[in-house]
């Protein structure tokens, strides 16, 4: 199949970036997106041009390092994959192709596609940890957890942190992500004794490199992982009693 | 102690300008205040069909409810001091709710400074919730003029005739002009795209979610937009097309 591809490129964080225009031939639709992009490469490394730079590492979905706005969707047409798993078939043969990096503030611009998501680290350092004894190990699950709690933090942890929630978001907020990486924690037993702090830290520390929600919910429909916004509402919830509990610890430490 | 290591060392304001000055806890804000005035809303609709009610001893119902309102638990309180209470109340929801959005409006427009250049498709995002400022500051202008008209009487957004307390006859004078009686029906149709998105945003922004019941807090949403929307359409409506007279 054939396809018109409009690719962003931009040399550097400073220079001008714009759209730019390749006629991909003969690509199959068995192909990855990235595939795609390999091939186009190639041919560009060929000609004598800078290859497009783009983020990828796993490619099979799981580590979150890939990622661009495709026909101004994050991740592409398809719900619930990340752009290594999108395949050429979804697209039609002949079709005009936008590609784009992910726009936000909190996430500055590197080259052509690639985009510096480390304030997603700056957020996880805020509290996405929780406090283990490092004696012999304990015993296989010697604390009770109920099923359906297990697998609902398991739900939010799936989160691989590619930023497509804050690409997709039309205010660029983050709180789906951060949400995922408090509530898989504060969901389980292990996570409580840091809940409180650890809620307030990382919604501040978010706040500082993104904006706000309102609840319009495009980052559950962008998330390749699928995560709810029902996450959103637990955040919500704990933020505002971690305000009154923590506020509580400072009175009690004078 | 990572728990007091962690909170101590940022410098606090007092506690609720602290909680106000995090997103979070503005749209916390936002969900209280817009909730404060639903119910205001609310109980205005269903004031404003007193209009359809027959008059009691020549007098017209609403201009009873008027009255009424005016001497709110009296003699307990003094007269005007129950509505002056209420009414400071609700100007202060107002001042929380357009202040919340405002700012927040900044914050998110800070956070793409950059917009895509390529076209965007939306997946979730409707029409509603991606119009909540337009929707909002169109009708805080509608509601200058509203207050004007009615509670103040001020020309020309109050017909010439206005007169205090006189509710039956200056509603019916203000509907005889057919612009006017357009801006309060566009007006409650913005309500009603406004409060689509908000009502059920406003769960989400006090983290009341329950897969069990998260379908219906849509459904509330829609219902309570209709409802306030034919209810608050219905009079000026009815004096347009001559029904009361």
């Amino acid at each position: 199949m054939n396809i018109v591809l409009q690719v962003w490129r931009q040399d550097s964080p400073e220079s001008r970036g714009g759209f730019k225009t390749y006629q991909v031939k003969d690509i199959s639709e068995e192909m990855s997106f990235l595939e795609m992009l390999d091939i186009l490469n190639e041919r560009l490394i060929n000609q004598g041009e800078e290859p497009i730079a783009f983020d990828h590492d796993c490619r099979e979905g799981i580590c979150g390092t890939c990622g661009v706005m495709i026909n101004g969707q994050a991740h592409g047409p398809q719900q619930g994959t990340a752009t290594c798993q999108l395949h050429m078939r979804k697209f039609q043969d002949g079709e005009t192709v936008v590609v784009e990096p992910w726009r936000a503030t909190g996430f500055p611009l590197i080259r052509d596609l690639v985009v510096d998501r480390s304030a997603f680290d700056r957020i996880v350092e805020g509290g996405g940890y929780i406090s283990v004894d490092t004696g012999s190990a304990p015993d296989a699950n010697l604390i009770p957890i109920p099923k359906l709690v297990a697998d609902t933090a398991f739900d939010a942890a799936a989160c691989i942190g590619c930023g497509a929630c804050v690409a997709a978001c039309p205010n660029g907020a983050a709180n789906l992500f951060t949400a995922a990486k408090i509530s898989h924690l504060n969901l389980l037993p292990q996570g409580q004794s840091e809940r409180w702090s650890r809620t307030e830290n990382m919604v501040e520390i978010m706040e500082e490199f993104f904006g706000s929600c309102t609840n319009h919910g495009e980052c559950e429909k962008a998330c390749p992982k699928q995560i709810s916004i029902d996450f959103i509402a637990l955040m919500n919830a704990d933020y505002v009693k971690a305000k009154f509990k923590n506020r509580r610890l400072v009175s009690q430490n004078g | 102690m990572a728990v007091t290591q962690t909170v101590e060392k940022k410098k606090r304001a007092p506690f609720p300008v602290e909680f106000y000055r995090s997103a979070v806890g503005k749209k916390w804000v936002m969900a209280i205040t817009g909730l404060g005035i639903i119910g205001f809303a609310i109980a205005h609709m269903i004031g404003n069909l007193k209009i359809f009610l027959p008059d009691v001893d020549g007098i017209p119902d609403i201009d009873l409810y008027g009255e009424a309102l005016r001497e709110l638990f009296v003699p307990i309180f003094p007269e005007y001091a129950v509505l002056w209470i209420l009414r400071t109340g609700l100007i202060l929801m107002f001042v929380l709710h357009v202040h919340a959005a405002y700012s927040l409006t900044i914050m998110n427009r800070r956070a793409r400074t950059t917009d895509y250049e390529g076209p965007r498709s939306y997946i979730a995002a409707n029409y509603a919730s991606r119009t909540m400022r337009w929707s909002g500051t169109i009708f805080l202008f509608y509601l200058l003029f509203h207050l004007a008209d009615f509670t103040l009487g001020i020309q020309p957004a109050a017909p010439e005739t206005w007169e205090y307390g006189e509710v039956f006859a200056n509603f019916q004078a203000t509907f005889d002009r057919w612009p006017v009686t357009v801006l309060y029906v566009t007006a409650a149709i913005l309500l009603g795209i406004h409060l689509y998105h908000g009502v059920w945003s406003m769960f989400q922004s006090l983290g009341i979610n329950n897969p069990r019941f998260n379908t219906w807090r849509r459904y509330l949403a829609g219902g309570l937009s209709v409802i306030l929307t034919l209810g608050f359409i219905a009079p000026p409506l009815a004096v347009a097309f001559g029904v009361i007279t």
